[in-house]
């Protein structure tokens, strides 16, 4: 029997043989000497960090207990290899083009760089993973105990707990010593994946060993070892289609979501093209990992004793068939599984703690200073990984110690890959669906892992632990349809897949519907277009074209942007200097360099450096350089808004000015044309003075009858300026309003009366006559009577004057209506033609002949401005049969007579 | 028989002044206040001078004075233009058309007598 010492011996030395390894792949790769480092085959070996110490030991154990279910565990990966490779590549180039370092960073990255839903996705992580590295501790202490166990040197059984303690130690040294070494900005780890790689090698080789060893050692051939299957129990397992479903499902989603999985798939891939290999060779290897696990199972429940761990079958078939070499061989296939995947799994959760939680914390509590500082940043992120391996590794030991290591191997598994596909509805939507966003991301990830953790996690501490018995069996305040593995009612199914149906569910139901009802910001948009459409914004890693049609590519888009004559001026001098024939230069790094200048100038340097790393392929485009873009565009199109706006701004000026112009123009005509009438009426009875006053002077012998006929004319005329100027004065302070009104009270009879009397002297007395109703015309009124008949003079004067009637008649009518009085003056004359009677209120707007009429045209103007001033209207009346006007003036009812 | 005047006013008191004036030194005057039969008169009485005056009832006196101006028949008779409008403007509009005198009112009874006699030769 191996002593416990040699076994311990041997775990150091293979421990130590990895550290070589790790060391000199290390030491190769940053001597530039990756080639083989890189291979397909590595790549390829190093996926198997999916078959941990759960799939080396718990496959068997699965089998023995469910039969042929185990399979689905690994038709999961199977498909997604093979029938979903396209999907895998997708996130490759992803991971590439958004030097995506952990599933956090690409699901932060896609929504919008949402840090928040970097820790949720880091948090779901680190609580789904802990269980899983939980489970490798406990199988490797549990390996220890069988050797313990089936020992006869009689070397004490080790407390197991110190055990588990010892290797969580030994797997955190190794992690954060090949795990952290340095820095990379694609987060490679070349000398731990070529350890993986290795152990990946070992654990095949020990269970294909201990598989041969069962069908031709134990059974003694294939045709035998056929035989006790088909007589074993395990044929007759029942078949559970909803579990097979679920598992399967489970375990697609896990290949894509498990932080390891994601760190060796994505993270650590070197070269797309690896994926091509990877997508036949991978699932062969799980086939090769899976092909024994059958017979082990039925052997191991033929041969040993009942009662015996079927997770174990691994180890004490060997041991009970006294290998001690095999068992240990085996042993080291157990040991290497559990270390592999805690050692990727590690490295991955200590990326995404430390840059989704530690960084962040420390930039934001830190002394912001130092930050500028690369040395003091990266020995900062270092030390952050490190905590982070020693955090996570410290976790797993813990929970490892609460649930007591009782748990069936498998069982733990797929309560892990349940937590961590959670990710997976954001996952996919991120990637193929643009319109997925942060809220929908982040509402499905929360939901989807908190009915995981109500349905399946918490219960797994069993009745008591977190969950009460009671609450288990009649859900919470007993709401039975609460119950954490019957949720809504649903029973009968199993937990698992009632945990997978209902987190899965409400996770896309709530990734989808919140996507549909929200709008992504910007960046959202942004990286959404970056991930669905990231095979026509990049190129694959390792082809790109040199050369003429690049140059070419460069000058048709040059010419698109400065224009074609100036664009191959500039390709044209650059060939010139490169001494080359023809227009098209190489595109040396001078060159791109001057090129992205001269377009910079046209549409902004991040545009630019954007446009021609597209084209020349020689560094990606990274969402920084878009973010310059869009901030480039945003920023022009503000400035080209501003311009719209001055120029529309301009322009309204500019209107305002013009139409302020045109009145201006309009008055000004208007007030020349005043002057002109003012002097023309003034200077027209002037004339007559001054001709007859120097007749008056100069002729001698005039009669006595002329000189009174022209003494009459010059004092006629002098009254007739006199009047005009008092007329002009009246209507000036009547326009401004500035007019003192004396409010009188007095009887409108009496005030037609007054105007009637005033105006006799005009005509020819009696030869017009005037008709009116008197008893109509009782109103007592409240107003400045003496404007009023002013207005009352100036229309019977005009019918005096205007009509032309043989013989003449007034007509004036009185009518008294609410709250107004109106008066109607109607003579029988022609009237005033329609096309002026809209202007005959106008100054100087005089009709007629200038002898038959004595005023000057300013009559009727005045007469609205007093109307105006008295709060009343005067119109023109038209189809009266002659010249008619009507005078409305308010009236209070209680002044009516 | 002296020479013909024809004055065309259609303000009664000028049009007595400026008559009176004219009849006293020898001038047979003929008179028309109407804007719109204005140019038919000229072209009928085909006097030695027309006095003109601008503002009238029907028609603007630069209009007449364009038609005498464009008629042949009329286009060589000497025109005296009064105006009460005393803007420059007008004077430089009349001139264009081919007045021969431009005067503003009111005037120099003496200065007209004088215009009158000149723009005839006398």
């Amino acid at each position: 029997m191996i002593p416990f010492n040699i076994l311990v011996m041997i775990c150091l030395v293979y421990v130590a043989g990895l550290f070589i390894v790790a060391f000199v792949a290390e030491r190769r790769a940053s001597a530039g000497k990756v080639s083989w480092l890189r291979s397909p085959l590595v790549y390829t070996l190093s996926l198997s960090v999916y078959c941990t110490a759960w799939t080396f030991y718990g496959a068997v154990g699965y089998a023995a207990r469910s039969g042929l279910e185990y399979m689905a565990i690994y038709t999961g990966p199977t498909i997604v290899f093979i029938g979903w490779w396209w999907a895998l590549r997708k996130l490759v180039r992803i991971g590439r083009t958004q030097r995506i370092t952990s599933i956090a960073d690409l699901i932060s990255s896609r929504y919008g760089k949402s840090n928040a839903l970097g820790v949720i996705v880091t948090l779901m992580a680190v609580v789904g993973t802990t269980p899983y590295i939980a489970l490798q501790l406990q199988s490797v202490t549990l390996s220890f105990a069988v050797f313990a166990r089936e020992g006869t040197s009689g070397w004490a059984l080790p407390d197991l707990n110190a055990t588990a303690l010892w290797i969580a130690a030994g797997l955190a040294l190794f992690t954060v010593l090949f795990g952290t070494r340095n820095l990379d900005a694609n987060e490679r780890h070349h000398g731990v994946v070529t350890a993986i790689a290795l152990e990946a090698i070992v654990k095949l080789v020990a269970l294909l060993a201990v598989g041969i060893f069962v069908v031709w050692g134990v059974a003694g051939g294939v045709g035998e070892m056929l035989t006790r299957i088909a007589e074993s129990e395990l044929g007759e397992t029942q078949f559970r289609a909803g579990r097979w479903v679920g598992l399967t499902f489970l375990s697609a989603a896990a290949i894509m979501t498990l932080p390891r999985m994601f760190q060796v798939l994505v993270v650590e891939n070197a070269d797309e093209d690896h994926l091509a290999t990877a997508s036949w060779a991978f699932p062969l290897y799980l086939c090769l990992m899976s092909l024994f696990v059958l017979p082990i199972a039925v052997i191991g429940l033929t041969t040993l004793p009942d009662g015996s761990n079927p997770d174990l079958f691994v180890l004490t078939i060997p041991l009970s068939q006294g290998r001690e070499g095999l068992a240990a061989l085996s042993f080291l296939g157990g040991f290497s599984s559990a270390t592999s995947m805690v050692i990727v799994a590690a490295i991955a959760l200590s990326t995404m703690v430390s840059n989704h939680i530690v960084m962040p914390l420390w930039l934001y509590f830190g002394d912001g200073k130092t930050a500028t500082m690369s040395g003091d940043v990266r020995k900062v992120v270092l030390t952050a990984r490190r905590l982070s391996i020693a955090g996570v590794l410290v976790l797993g030991y813990l929970y490892y110690r609460l649930t007591g290591g009782t748990e069936a191997l498998a069982a733990i598994g797929l309560i892990s890959f349940t937590g961590v596909a959670q990710v997976l509805p954001a996952l996919l939507g991120g990637i193929f669906w643009r319109g997925a966003n942060l809220r929908g991301a982040a509402s499905g990830l929360i939901i989807g892992f908190a009915v995981w953790a109500y349905t399946l996690f918490l219960p797994s501490f069993g009745p008591g632990a977190v969950f009460s018995a009671d609450l288990l069996a009649n859900g919470p305040w007993g709401i039975s349809i609460l119950r954490p593995q019957a949720l809504f009612g649903v029973t009968g199914m199993d937990p698992v897949v009632h945990a997978v149906f209902w987190s899965m569910v409400l996770n896309s139901a709530a990734f989808f519907g919140v996507s549909l009802f929200g709008f992504p910001s910007p960046l959202e948009r942004l990286q959404g277009a970056q991930f669905v459409n990231v095979f026509e914004h990049s190129r694959a890693a390792h082809s790109w074209a040199h050369g003429a049609a690049e140059a070419e590519d460069l000058l048709m888009m040059a010419q698109r942007i400065i224009g074609p004559e100036e664009a191959q001026a500039l390709f044209q001098k650059a060939a010139e200097r490169q001494g080359k024939m023809g227009y098209l230069p190489d595109t040396t790094p001078e060159f791109l360099e001057h090129l992205e200048r001269e377009l910079s100038g046209s549409v902004g340097g991040a545009t630019a450096h954007a446009m021609v790393s597209q084209i020349v392929g020689r560094s990606s485009v990274s969402v920084e350089d878009l973010m310059a873009v869009a901030d480039e565009t945003a920023q022009m199109l503000e400035y080209q808004q501003k311009l719209e706006s001055q120029s529309e701004e301009l322009s309204r000026t500019a209107r305002q000015l013009q139409e302020a112009n045109e009145k201006l123009t309009e008055l000004s005509v208007q007030k020349d044309a005043f002057l002109s009438q003012i002097s023309h009426e003034l200077r027209t009875p002037m004339t007559s003075i001054r001709a007859f006053s120097e007749i008056l002077m100069d002729v001698d012998g005039l009669s006595t009858e002329e000189q009174a006929k022209y003494s009459s004319i010059i004092h006629d005329e002098a009254i007739r300026l006199t009047r005009l100027l008092d007329d002009l004065l009246d209507l000036s302070v009547l326009e401004r309003g500035q007019v003192t009104l004396n409010e009188q009270t007095g009887n409108l009879r009496d005030l037609v009366d007054r105007a009637i009397a005033a105006t006799a002297s005009l005509g020819e007395a009696g030869r017009m006559r005037i008709e009116r109703d008197r008893l109509a015309e009782n109103v007592m009124l409240h107003t400045d009577t003496d404007r009023l008949s002013q207005v009352f003079i100036n229309l019977i004067a005009n019918a005096y004057k205007y009509c032309d009637a043989d013989e003449p008649v007034l007509t004036i009518r009185a009518r008294r209506q609410t709250g107004e009085v109106v008066l109607d003056f109607v003579d029988n004359g022609s009237g005033i033609p329609k096309k002026s009677q809209t202007i005959i209120f106008e100054k100087f707007s005089r009709l007629s002949d200038q002898s038959s009429a004595g005023g000057a045209g300013l009559g009727l103007a005045i007469c609205r401005e007093i109307m105006a001033n008295l709060g009343g209207s005067i119109d023109y009346l038209p189809g009266q049969g002659g010249a008619a006007f009507r005078v409305t003036l308010p009236v209070a009812e209680a002044q009516a007579a | 028989m002296g020479k013909t005047v024809l004055l065309i006013e259609d303000e009664p008191n000028i049009i007595e002044a400026i008559r009176f004036i004219l009849l006293r030194d020898g001038w047979t005057v003929q008179t028309h206040s109407d804007g719109e039969t204005a140019y038919d008169a000229v072209r009928d009485t085909m006097p030695d001078v027309v006095i003109l005056d601008v503002m009238l009832p029907g028609r603007s006196g630069f209009d007449i004075l364009r038609e005498i101006r464009t008629t042949d028949t009329t286009a060589h008779l000497p025109v005296l233009m009064l105006t009460a409008k005393g803007q420059v403007r007008d004077r430089e509009l009349a001139e264009q058309i081919g007045v021969n005198r431009f005067m503003t009112k009111p005037f120099s009874n003496t200065d007209v007598l004088a215009s009158v006699r000149e723009l005839t030769g006398g």
